[in-house]
Order: C-alpha cells, then structure tokens, then sequence
C-alpha cells in the first residue's frame, strides 16, 4: 500500500496546494500568470524565464507540491521516482517552434519539443535521480497512472515518487501533481484510481474575483 | 560603439529571455558564460541567430564563437568588423 501525502492544482491560471489557495492572477494571460507566481512564490531561478509553458507549469507545480517537505533530505535523489502523463505531448511547444522554423529556427525553443523535458527541470531543481516515465493519454488516466507508480514503487530502491498530471496547449492549462510514498502520515491518503480521480476532479472557479471550491 | 553595445543588452535580454536582468546589469566586459552571467550552449545558439537577425552577420567559423561571444563588447567588435552595411 502506498499513499498520497500532498497534492497540488494548477488549473483557471489559480495555483493550489491541498486545495487552498496559494497564489492566483485572473488578469492577463497565461505567460502572465507563470511569470508573476515564480515572483510571487519569492523564487529565485533564472532558468524558468527559459522554460516552454509545460516545463513552467510542471515547474511551479512540483515547487509547491515539495515546499516544506524536505523530501530530499528524507530521501536519497535515487530513491525518488517522478512519472507525469498529459494530452498534448509538448505541441505547444512545437507549434512555436515550427513557426521559427520559417526563418531562422530558435534551438532555445527546439529544446523543448519533448514532453519529458519537463521532468528533467523539475530533477534538476530538486535534485531527483530516481525512475522516471512521461505518458500521452487523451484525459488523466487514474487508473493507469496508479498501477504504473504502484510498480514504480514496488521497486525496493524507490521510496516516493512525484506523480501527475501536466497538460498545455495555448492558454488551456490543467496541472494535477500528488507525491506518492511508501509511508504515509496521518494526512495522508491511499493511493487508488478513485482517490486521485476524486482530487482530480475537484473543481475550482471563481466567483467576483474569489476563489470558489467546489466539489463534484 | 557605446550605442551598439547598448542596443545589444536589450536585445541579448530579449533573445536569451533573461528577465531577471536590465540592460544596465550587463558590463560591457563582463563574461558572458560560465561565471559571468552564466549562459550555457544552447544560449551560444540563440547568440548566433541574433547576429543573423538583427546584423546580417552569418559567423562563417562557429569555432571562433567563444572569443567574439566572450563579452558584450567582443560581440560589438565582431559585428564592427563584419557588417556590410
């Protein structure tokens, strides 16, 4: 039995962790909104302003998901695994970068035409060496992203794994990124296509300005 | 020259999408990569399509990017000595 001790959302340009707000920005676009949080959380890393969407995302996402938790110190960097999955693969990315390619092609943007680009910014910062996959599916699959981090898991070396959902294409956005661990804590919960299925679809709108949760 | 080595802060700024940074944080002779200001290889890349953008200037000898993309200044030099019009 493995379980999820934290999880985050990135969705409707607003930034969650365990399903409060964390930072949000209505005005403006979605570069907008990726720039200002990277401030806003008081980061400090250059490399993000050269990150695509999806590596930003993933990016923001995993600095809230691991802030506090000292994962690293629990855990050697090969004892942690990291599996994503999304829909667009990096087209995103590739659209911009195809533009480029008309006159002078940008090897800045090249760079980022792999989706699994993103696991490898969100390793680097944190240091992670362990097991790592990248899936395409049409929506997130529960039920599949379950079974595969249970295998992970179920490797003796890994420990935990930082798990997810990562999906950009334009201004459309929708992150669900959850830390899975062999051992749990008493907020934690089990690891099961219907836990992550009922975090996933945990809606957020807004109201006036505000922030609305709304179960579904 | 001052005006060009201006000209390309803002542009090494933009090209290289080094937000953190104002034109004014960038010494005319201050390295560029590794311990100055830290670009990496793949910025060498992006240094090479700026000079064909905004110059006309097509490196012929990408073997000699290190010395013309040292500073600010040493790219300024390198588009003094090259551009045609």
């Amino acid at each position: 039995m493995a379980y999820i001790t934290q999880y985050c959302r990135i969705q409707n340009r607003m930034l969650l962790r365990q399903g409060s707000v964390i930072y949000s920005n209505l005005a403006g676009d979605l570069d907008t909104f990726l720039d200002t949080a990277l401030t806003a959380l008081s980061i400090y890393y250059p490399k993000f302003y050269k990150m695509d969407r999806l590596s930003k995302l993933g990016f923001l996402a995993a600095e809230v998901l691991l802030r506090d938790l000292e994962l690293m110190n629990r855990y050697s960097p090969q004892q942690v695994a990291v599996v994503l999955s999304n829909a667009h693969s990096s087209l995103d990315t590739d659209i911009r970068y195809f533009e480029t390619t008309k006159t002078i092609a940008s090897p800045a943007l090249f760079v980022y035409t792999l989706a699994n680009i993103v696991t490898g910014e969100i390793c680097i910062r944190h240091g992670i060496k362990g097991e790592n996959a990248f899936f395409i599916s049409e929506e997130f699959d529960p039920q599949g992203m379950c079974e595969y981090v249970d295998l992970v898991l179920a490797a003796k070396k890994t420990k935990a794994c930082v798990a997810g959902w990562v999906d950009v294409m334009g201004d459309q956005h929708d992150v669900f990124l959850y830390l899975v661990e062999k051992q749990g804590n008493k907020f934690s919960l089990d690891h099961s296509p219907a836990q992550l299925q009922k975090l996933y679809d945990l809606k957020y709108g807004t109201v006036d300005g505000r922030s609305q949760k709304t179960d579904h | 020259m001052e005006q060009l080595m201006e000209d390309l802060k803002r542009q090494i700024i933009e090209a290289l999408n080094l937000k953190h940074l104002k034109p004014e944080d960038i010494g005319d002779e201050q390295p560029l990569f590794v311990e100055g200001l830290g670009l990496d290889s793949i910025d060498a890349l992006e240094l090479i399509v700026l000079l064909q953008q905004h110059y006309s200037i097509k490196m012929a000898n990408p073997q000699d990017g290190p010395q013309i993309f040292k500073s600010v200044k040493t790219i300024a030099e390198y588009i003094r000595a090259n551009q045609t019009t």
